[in-house]
């Protein structure tokens, strides 16, 4: 009797979860832009690869905290300190019904070094990959790395037979003259497929049937439309035209959330936003000091930091949608960000610095701004420009929108003064902000976005022992001293970490990850 | 001698005020009310450093703290602040007072040199025709393939390329009327020749031109009065479609800088905040550019009308 | 007529050139395709090999002219975002430019007219001074604010007009028409307005003043001494010889309505060339930017030369001067 209630129960229960898979669970969201292309190695950025990150997998993933996870990898060794080993997981189908080996591993680790790729950074040339059997693989470093798999999420497995009956062996190249097939199909091994595509028009996903994760969502069709205009997203997610949009303006929120029926979910995002000096160059390309460089002088850097009042900005500018931000990384990369503290809001000090530094009457310089690239961005820059006027500094603010900014600002030309960026490190791991943002210029090698050349021998010199100690303690020992310098120093003034505001539909529940990457696999609708 | 012209003054004061002109302004209601509604809003954006609480433009006398204060009338609203402040802590009335100069600058120059540019290359083609006319036609048709915005935004990329970066922001005012002016005159020479084409072969037209009169006099005395009404529509129209231009050059990024800002920069900014309830960041300054295109319009009519000897 | 086209034609030609040559001047001011097609931890020397192989660094004269080369084979190369055939994404966008074009203009002319026509026979009247206040407040506020006011209305707080895109689509041998569908029609309702409201006030002013004028001349006084009934003289008489600047506003506005649908297909992110034009200033990426010109150009000339034929028909004494100086 209690058998048959049971399998009665369990007749129910099966039928409930037929009748609940039969019935349609579309989710419409749209984001500000479109994946570039479908090509995983295509384009080394946020959207392109969350979105693609849905269809791809890599050896590893990042849950909804960003922990690691074994993916397309059941588990890995270190045999030794240069020599990692992955097992791979068996069983695993690509879309097209193919099925995932070592093979698929070795050659995707040869294309995304191809050129074309973008995601060369994934895995430096000089490492061997090797097939030890049909499910596992070796890695070979030329030194240790103890975080040689932390970019890996993003790294995607692409089949090789698949690419090379589509002769997309190599990544999708402007230059080929020609359409890449992996440009505009794909086929992954992850949860959902691409089963319709019109360029920045609408993307169509259905899940994958024969993934080999259990699906935690209940999503039966996903559409993806990118909309641009700010106002117009907001005002498909009030009406109900999507069920998730994101970002949404810091100022909108509070109507979003007061809106029967929508709400916003916020968190902290890893990029950071700060302002850099130009510290390289004798004079200022653009102000009325000549013959010297004020930021050379490490008070006016100083003065500049105490008159920039973080908390109105945080108020005011990004309505508490922001962390203020001490070091160059954000708190939840680096365990011992805590040991540090922004320099006080301090405006009188920083007058009587200026004044110190001979420039009693102020000076005037140029910033450069981007204004549609970061949240509020050219606000900040303007709420800045009056913080600096109360201390005498008169700016010349330009802010342009990203194509023409980054011309400007980027190298080789390097052509700005003192301007407003944002960082994201690709391995969620300091060593990368210290190689790219604070360690000084070198042709071809480090210091490639360190715009202003803020140089310093000692954390250089931090930079290359963090590369290859293994040891956490130590490691992070080591980057807060370079990070220490730099604080001391004023070389940059970190402004905060942006907030992450995603709007959503009630009838939707989701994870929202820190980098701001959207997984439909963990969306349930009602 | 000054007595002399004490008395022509006069003559002139007395002639004006006795005119048809001054008549049929008086007449209609509506465009009394637009002028003053006009002169109001252009004698305040002339006066506005004198008149205006505060100077927007001074970014050590803003405080970021005041941003979106609502107006004094609403909860939480300021006594320092009439109509409220902006995102980033501006008084609104003073923004909309030095912003509604900045416009109306831009406007007008631009609308002037178009309508010169356009009226005079017009003119010159329909009466002159076969190569000249040709000639000014493509240019026109060049020009025309590429919307007025992308003008603009070509003669403002190919500005700050040219100019050295301490001159831009100076200049940036005189960049955008000289954009938006060098965008808007097609309309007019297409108008203008039109007219001309048609005009040129009247009797009178023909018959001035036999008895020897100069082609430069025929088409100054005789063609250009004819061609008057529809250049007034367009000018009338043109002079919102420049102010407007201004506010979208500004949407797009590329108009005056942030810190010193236009009515269609505030109206831009503004926008972002529509949603959120801080609606008196677009709407006050919305409302002005609407009252006043609306009451230039409206002045344009009546004098379009009053101007046509015909229609008397 | 025949020589006169052709002649015509091969100044569309010229035009055309001209077109591509002011616009690649521009492309080098718009910013740097190689940052927006690279992630930001490609390195600077991955950057300028890039910009090498794209030609970016070849002079000018040289890149102008593999683009012309190109372009008369109607190639104009692959997106640098996209990595896909430019006329081909071009091709795939027009019809939803072109729906929402013809219609404003539609809206512009249906309701421009008569409000053009009625104001001008009724001059004082007060529903005359009514429509001339009321089309004023229209083209009084930028296109993109009227856009976002409709939004809010008809989208967010009245719920009847979806607030975005074509809604359904149907696609007829490449032709993706938002026509035929209930969803499709309503999508174009809201940017169909915006995009024609403008217009819509041009021609109404334009008509009304033609139509005050043509009514005082003596040829329609003389129409009506005969006893011809008022709705003769009015339409028969006076309407048609408003027609030549109508015509020519009309046709010119085509074009720029088509190339102001920019502004509003930002707005509804409409999927049209205007909305992809925008999108390809914002990423640099120049073939797409030159084909758009190109296509715009083209548009124009073409328009130019139909509005120019259409004289001869309306207006003989036009048709007697060319013919005779036969050009």
């Amino acid at each position: 009797m209690r058998k048959t209630l049971t399998g009665v129960a369990l007749a129910a229960a099966a039928t409930i979860a037929l009748a609940q898979s039969a019935d349609a669970k579309t989710l419409r969201w749209a984001f500000q832009g479109d994946a570039q292309g479908l090509d995983p190695y295509g384009l080394n950025e946020t959207f392109t690869l969350g979105m693609l990150g849905n269809v791809y997998e890599g050896l590893i993933r990042r849950g909804p905290n960003l922990d690691i996870q074994p993916a397309l990898a059941e588990r890995w060794e270190i045999l030794e300190p240069t020599r990692w080993r992955f097992h791979l997981r068996k069983g695993v189908k690509f879309h097209n019904g193919n099925t995932f080996d070592a093979d698929d591993v070795v050659f995707s680790a040869t294309r995304v070094r191809a050129d074309g790729s973008d995601l060369k950074t994934r895995i430096r040339p000089e490492v061997k990959v090797v097939k030890v059997d049909s499910h596992t693989v070796d890695f070979i470093t030329p030194g240790p790395n103890p975080i040689l798999h932390s970019e890996w999420a993003t790294w995607f497995i692409m089949d090789k037979e698949w690419t090379e009956k589509n002769k997309a062996v190599k990544p999708a190249s402007v230059t080929a003259g020609t359409e890449n097939y992996a440009n505009f199909h794909s086929n992954g091994t992850g949860p959902f497929m691409i089963v319709e595509r019109e360029t920045d028009v609408k993307t169509v996903f259905k899940p994958f049937k024969g993934w080999w994760d259990k699906p935690q969502h209940n999503v039966t069709e996903a559409i993806m439309t990118p909309i641009g205009s700010d106002a117009t997203r907001v005002a498909a997610l009030l009406s109900g035209q999507v069920d998730m949009a994101y970002p949404v303006p810091v100022q909108d929120i509070k109507r979003v959330n007061a809106n029967a029926g929508t709400s916003v979910l916020k968190g902290p995002e890893l990029r950071t936003i700060y302002l850099g000096f130009d510290q390289g160059r004798d004079e200022l390309l653009e102000s009325n000091v000549k013959g010297k460089n004020p930021f050379r002088d490490k008070r006016v850097r100083a003065a500049f930091y105490h008159a920039v009042d973080i908390e109105a900005i945080k108020k005011k500018v990004m309505r508490n949608l922001s962390t203020p931000s001490a070091i160059m990384i954000s708190p939840k990369l680096f365990s011992k960000s805590g040991d540090f503290k922004r320099h006080a809001y301090d405006p009188k000090k920083a007058k009587s610095l200026l004044s110190d530094a001979g420039y009693a009457n102020g000076f005037e310089v140029g910033m450069d701004c981007p204004n549609n690239r970061y949240v509020n961005d050219e606000q900040i820059c303007i709420a800045v420009s009056g913080m600096l006027a109360k201390i005498g500094v008169k700016v010349k603010l330009l802010a342009q929108p990203k194509a023409l900014y980054f011309k400007k600002v980027l190298g080789p030309a390097y052509n700005t003064s003192f301007y407003l960026l944002g960082w994201t490190p690709g391995s969620f791991d300091s060593w990368n902000v210290l190689n790219n943002l604070i360690n000084c210029q070198e042709k071809g090698g480090r210091g490639k976005f360190n715009l202003g050349n803020y140089c310093n021998k000692t954390v250089d010199g931090l930079t290359d022992s963090v590369l290859v100690e293994t040891d956490a303690a130590k490691r992070d020992g080591m980057i807060a001293d370079a990070f220490k310098s730099l604080h001391d120093e004023f070389g940059y003034i970190p402004l905060h970490q942006q907030g992450l505001a995603w709007g959503k539909s009630d009838k939707v529940t989701l994870a929202q990850r820190a980098d701001n990457q959207f997984m439909m696999f963990y969306v349930n609708i009602k | 001698m000054s007595v002399l012209t004490a008395d022509r003054l006069n003559e002139a004061r007395r002639r004006f005020f006795d005119s048809d002109l001054w008549f049929s302004f008086t007449r209609s209601r509506i465009t009394v009310l637009a002028a003053i509604v006009a002169a109001i809003v252009i004698l305040s954006a002339v006066f506005a450093p004198w008149i205006a609480p505060y100077d927007p433009f001074d970014l050590s006398s803003i405080d970021l703290m005041d941003s979106q204060t609502p107006p004094v009338w609403l909860e939480n609203g300021d006594s320092r602040f009439l109509l409220g402040t902006d995102d980033q802590g501006r008084d609104m009335l003073s923004a909309i007072l030095h912003g509604s100069r900045i416009s109306i600058w831009v406007g007008i120059a631009s609308v002037i040199f178009s309508l010169v540019l356009g009226v005079g290359l017009g003119l010159l083609s329909g009466y002159a025709g076969g190569k000249v006319d040709a000639f000014i036609m493509r240019i026109a048709e060049i020009q025309l393939s590429f919307p007025a915005i992308l003008i603009a935004l070509l003669i403002d990329g190919v500005m700050r390329g040219i100019l050295p970066p301490d001159m831009r922001e100076q200049l940036a005012v005189l960049v955008l009327i000289l954009a938006i002016g060098i965008s808007g005159w097609v309309q007019y020479a297409r108008t203008v020749r039109g007219s001309t084409m048609v005009e040129k072969n009247k009797e009178y037209v023909q018959a001035a031109r036999l008895i020897g009169i100069h082609p430069m006099m025929i088409m100054l005395r005789h063609i250009l009065p004819n061609a008057m009404g529809p250049i007034l529509v367009i000018a009338t129209i043109h002079l919102a479609v420049a102010i407007i231009t201004e506010a979208t050059l500004s949407f797009l990024g590329v108009g005056v800088p942030p810190t010193e800002p236009s009515l269609g920069t505030l109206i831009r900014i503004g926008n972002d905040f529509l949603f959120s309830g801080e609606w008196w960041i677009t709407i006050f300054p919305g409302a002005t550019l609407a009252i006043l295109v609306l009451s230039v319009n409206l002045l344009g009519d009546w004098l379009r009308d009053a101007m046509n000897p015909k229609l008397r | 007529m025949l020589a006169f086209t052709i002649n015509r034609l091969a100044q569309s030609l010229l035009v055309m050139f001209f077109v591509a040559l002011v616009a690649f001047a521009m492309f080098r001011y718009v910013g740097d395709p190689v940052h927006q097609m690279v992630g930001i931890e490609t390195t600077l020397e991955e950057r300028e090999a890039l910009r090498v192989e794209l030609g970016l660094n070849d002079p000018f004269y040289m890149q102008f002219g593999r683009f012309v080369g190109n372009a008369i084979q109607l190639d104009f190369g692959i997106s640098y975002q996209h990595k896909k055939p430019v006329t081909e994404m071009i091709v795939a966008r027009m019809p939803a430019t072109l729906e929402l074009s013809i219609l404003s203009a539609l809206f512009a002319l249906l309701v421009g007219v008569p409000m053009g026509v009625y104001t001008g026979l009724n001059r004082d009247g007060f529903l005359s001074k009514c429509f001339m206040t009321i089309s004023l407040i229209g083209i009084s506020l930028p296109t993109f604010l009227i856009g976002i006011l409709l939004i809010f209305l008809f989208a967010v707080i009245l719920g009847v007009l979806p607030s975005f895109g074509r809604g359904t689509v149907i696609d007829l041998g490449g032709w993706r028409t938002g026509l035929l569908t209930i969803g499709g029609l309503k999508a174009l309702i809201m940017p169909a307005i915006t995009l024609g409201l403008f217009q819509m006030t041009l021609i109404m002013r334009l008509v009304r003043a033609e139509m005050l004028e043509v009514l005082r001349t003596d040829y329609i006084k003389f129409a009506r001494a005969r006893g011809l009934s008022n709705s003769a003289v009015n339409f028969g008489h006076a309407l048609k010889n408003t027609l030549v600047p109508v015509i020519t506003i009309t046709g010119l506005q085509l074009g720029s309505i088509i190339a102001f649908a920019i502004i509003t297909e930002t707005v509804f992110q409409w999927p049209g060339m205007g909305l992809l034009f925008l999108q390809s200033i914002q990423t640099v990426d120049i073939p797409i930017m030159a084909a758009y010109l190109i296509m715009i150009a083209m548009f124009f000339v073409v328009i130019n030369l139909i509005v120019d034929m259409l004289y001869y028909v309306v207006d003989p004494r036009l048709r007697i001067e060319r013919g005779i100086r036969g050009t």
